[in-house]
């Protein structure tokens, strides 16, 4: 494979990370939280849409009427009964009731659906497999670009929403100062919950196209989860263009790291994230003031 | 019947008693300024009011309505707005953005952003500026528009003149004064004893939480006030008192 | 003014000096188990005595540090593997597995150049990026096949009554000494500093808490006492594998062990780690339900008992067993001052 083949197909896998982080970034820069149950969420999502394939026979892409609804209707759950409630506990709560949830989550699909693998790419006809030429002898695949497409319309979309919507300022602001955004005469507590809502919807795209893409069983949450942390640390956490650029980075990375080794693949995107971790504390100058303490005694 | 009624209020600050039965009414049209010391309650009080803070004890009413459990935001759709203390506008938002925002109240009303503009010409250049931008002065405009936007009955101002230059202050204060002449009812807390003296009808003293004075702007004397103000008041009563 | 010469700062307690001394009781008794204990119950024991340490390492981080990490078990694997290698390369079994504990303790300084900086959620999730990042670097060794895994062979040499006498001594210890360690570091100056820092980083700062060397200490005590568990583990059940090692399970049940005993007590996890040794002896079996309740029960505490059971039994009923506060105490002639007045 070429080295510009290399690189496209990382930019594109970017997108799909850019779409799975796109919640969990949100979620951080309006909330505070961290949400652990993230990955888990988009599998819950993944399984919703092959059940209404498997049983009903709709085209996942028809299912998400149903399961958008369903994804917005479960974030303002959780922000009401979950997260609103441990968020006013402290910094430290919210992840470990996410945490609890995770494991609930996770290990309840699979006592409901077991440990085979399931994927959505047989109900799309040959979209997952198809691929079309670029130029050049270059091949890239139909549900890449679709999904690059997709990722980028949605943080458009919700970079338009939070920009000129009403809602959207008022998302803002009480992301910015939650208490004095109520003395002006929003209700902190509906914002936070439809931006709960808005942030699950996100995680069920993310779900479909992960069921697209690549086949998923209930434990596969996890590794989401971290791909998504990983796409939104790399581009700057809370920014939603930083969390595209954050996951072409990583997809990029983990292409070049699949060619040179088996294990290369996570290895050169995790590597990566530590790289981009320790880079931005030497640049806050964290390490260099620590070293001239040393040498100043 | 008043329009804003305190009743008996207590309010607490962790194991502190801020706020100590408290008992005052506004009426409507109004000026009434909230005078003390630091540390006296005159924040809390108001705060409490719009609802920032809890009260322990006691009612506060809105035009015959008990709004003491109601959270802010809803006692804004009722008509009680606070320019808090700080101005604590939203930085990376616009001007315009920070008023548009009060929209969210769903009062209905006569103010707008252009009025805003009006009553704040300072501003009108800097509509589309991020409010991180603004000079003091500025911001206490921004944060008295903001509040105007929603319509209020009853419009609480905390400190508008802390951190300002007096140039600033004056600005801020023809503002406030030509607020009064439209008939607005304002319930003030002010550092600066003149300017409070000024456009206030009434005055009301607070020490240590609890209302030590209160009475016609005009009519009290100097004397009375800066004896409340410093407590020398309590201290002629000492003997009465229990420790 | 007269009142401060009435009040002398006391560390112990009577219910406290009890306590310890029958504390220092049972590990003697524990110690002399073998003599009249049957096998399994010298296994089960064992066990207990991993989750407890594990339980308090967790609880170091998180109570005491304010660190919350979904990644110990980057410890805990790196123990069990870095054991099979020494073994591997002739050290014998026993003081491989403490050998294998230090190293990981040397080896969680450059971990912690990297993620302490990180705040809250992230610091969770980074920790649990670098148990990925050891575990499939572990894999890349070829004695590591994969997921089969390896056996600690060397452990032959000895007979199974003996492996068995040995590693409960070792786990009784190494519990012991973690447990040990924890307390004497929270009778320290550090351990005001710490607790400081978990209650305000800022303003422990602000008051020149040296905040990071703080953090440092117990984040590297922590990984020894994480790599002695994961080492402990391997001698019981002899077989290291990757995936299970470094399963992010290890991290559930130290979260659930910690929250439902008491976080940020000394107590509570030693308390946490007795809870969830029995709920695993009666639902062990229950397969995947049994971790849908360990989630299930964090959830909950975290929502609505975040103290913990002992943190709750403490304050309800004002007991302070182990001396790690301090009291406030009226000399002779005035009333001694109650547990509520203690400092913790």
């Amino acid at each position: 494979m070429s080295f510009l083949s290399a690189v496209i197909d990382g930019v594109l896998l970017g997108g799909y990370y850019a779409m799975v982080a796109c919640g969990l970034s949100f979620m951080f820069g309006i909330m505070k939280i961290i949400n652990l149950a993230h990955g888990s969420l988009a599998i819950l999502a993944a399984f919703m849409l092959w059940m209404i394939a498997e049983k009903l026979g709709y085209d996942p892409f028809l299912a998400l009427i149903v399961v958008v609804p369903a994804m917005a209707c479960l974030g303002w759950l959780l922000q009401r009964a979950v997260l609103e409630r441990s968020a006013r506990s402290g910094e430290l709560v919210p992840i470990l009731s996410t945490f609890g949830l995770a494991i609930v989550m996770e290990n309840s699909l699979f006592e409901y659906f077991g440990a085979d693998t399931r994927s959505l790419a047989p109900y799309v006809g040959s979209l997952s497999y198809d691929s079309f030429e670029i130029g050049g002898g270059l091949y890239v695949g139909e549900l890449a670009v679709l999904t690059f497409a997709v990722a980028i319309l949605l943080l458009g979309g919700l970079q338009l929403f939070l920009t000129y919507t009403p809602l959207g300022c008022a998302i803002r602001a009480t992301a910015e100062d939650p208490d004095t955004v109520e003395l002006v005469g929003v209700n902190s507590r509906f914002v936070n919950a439809v931006a709960a809502a808005i942030a699950l919807v996100t995680v069920g795209l993310a779900g479909l196209f992960l069921g697209l893409r690549s086949s998923f069983d209930p434990y596969v949450g996890s590794m989401q989860l971290i791909f998504a942390f990983e796409a939104a640390v790399i581009g700057g956490a809370g920014s939603l263009w930083g969390t595209l650029a954050g996951g072409v980075v990583l997809g990029i990375a983990q292409t070049f790291g699949a060619h040179v080794h088996p294990q290369g693949f996570l290895l050169a995107g995790h590597g990566v994230f530590l790289l981009v971790l320790v880079a931005r504390q030497y640049f806050s100058g964290h390490y260099l003031r620590a070293f001239l303490k040393s040498k100043l005694g | 019947m008043s329009l804003l009624s305190i009743n008996v209020l207590d309010i607490r600050h962790g194991l502190l008693q801020a706020v100590r039965e408290v008992t005052f009414a506004v009426d409507q049209g109004e000026t009434v300024a909230l005078i003390g010391a630091n540390g006296a309650g005159k924040t809390t009080l108001l705060r409490a009011i719009a609802g920032a803070h809890r009260a322990s004890r006691g009612q506060i009413h809105l035009d015959g309505l008990d709004v003491t459990s109601m959270p802010p935001y809803q006692r804004v759709a009722r008509g009680i707005a606070l320019v808090p203390e700080g101005r604590r506008l939203f930085a990376a938002m616009t001007v315009e953005e920070n008023l548009q925002l009060a929209r969210a109240s769903g009062r209905q009303g006569d103010w707008n952003v252009d009025r805003v503009m009006d009553t704040f010409p300072m501003l009108k250049a800097r509509r589309k500026a991020r409010c991180g931008t603004l000079s003091g002065g500025e911001q206490q405009a921004t944060a008295i528009g903001r509040a105007l936007m929603t319509n209020p009955r009853v419009l609480l101002l905390d400190e508008v003149s802390l951190g300002l230059s007096p140039l600033a202050v004056d600005l801020v204060y023809k503002s406030v004064e030509s607020l009064i002449a439209s008939g607005a009812t304002i319930l003030l807390v002010e550092q600066d004893l003149k300017r409070a003296l000024k456009v206030a009808n009434r005055v009301i003293c607070m020490l240590e939480g609890r209302i030590v004075i209160e009475g016609d702007a005009k009519t009290l004397t100097r004397e009375q006030i800066t004896d409340a103000y410093f407590g020398h008041y309590q201290k002629r009563s000492q003997t009465e008192k229990a420790p | 003014m007269d009142v401060h010469s009435n009040l002398s700062i006391q560390r112990w307690t009577n219910l406290s000096l009890g306590v310890t001394i029958a504390v220092a009781g049972l590990f003697a008794l524990l110690a002399v188990g073998p003599v009249f204990l049957p096998g399994n119950i010298l296994d089960k024991l064992t066990v207990l005595f991993i989750y407890v340490c594990l339980a308090a390492m967790w609880n170091a981080l998180a109570g005491y540090g304010g660190m919350i990490s979904a990644g110990q078990q980057a410890f805990f694997g790196l123990g069990g593997y870095l054991a099979i290698r020494l073994s591997e390369w002739g050290i014998w079994p026993y003081p491989a597995l403490i050998a294998a504990a230090l190293l990981a303790g040397l080896s969680a300084l450059p971990i912690s150049a990297i993620v302490l900086r990180l705040r809250a959620g992230e610091f969770a999730i980074g920790m649990w990026i670098i148990a990925e990042c050891i575990r499939l670097l572990v894999n890349l060794d070829p004695i590591i096949q994969g997921d089969t895994g390896r056996s600690l062979i060397a452990l032959s040499a000895f007979d199974a009554a003996e492996r068995r006498i040995f590693t409960y001594w070792l786990a009784l210890a190494a519990m012991g000494i973690m447990l040990g360690v924890i307390f004497l570091l929270l009778r320290s100056r550090l351990g005001s500093s710490i607790q400081a820092i978990r209650d305000d980083e800022e303003a422990a700062a602000s008051v020149g808490v040296r905040v990071s060397t703080a953090k440092r200490i117990i984040f590297v005590i922590a990984a020894v006492g994480c790599a002695l568990a994961g080492a402990l583990w391997l001698a019981t059940f002899t077989t290291f594998q990757p995936r299970s090692f470094f399963g992010i399970q290890w991290s559930a049940y130290m979260i659930f062990m910690v929250l439902v005993g008491g976080i940020g007590r000394f107590e509570g996890p030693i308390l946490g780690a007795i809870i969830f040794f029995l709920i695993e002896l009666w639902l062990g079996s229950a397969g995947v339900w049994y971790l849908i309740v360990l989630g299930f029960s964090a959830l909950l505490f975290s929502l609505f008992l975040p103290k913990g059971i002992w943190g709750y039994i403490e304050d309800r009923f004002h007991v302070l067993l182990l001396p790690v506060g301090y009291r406030l105490q009226a000399s002779a002639g005035g009333p001694a001052a109650g547990p509520r007045e203690a400092l913790r």
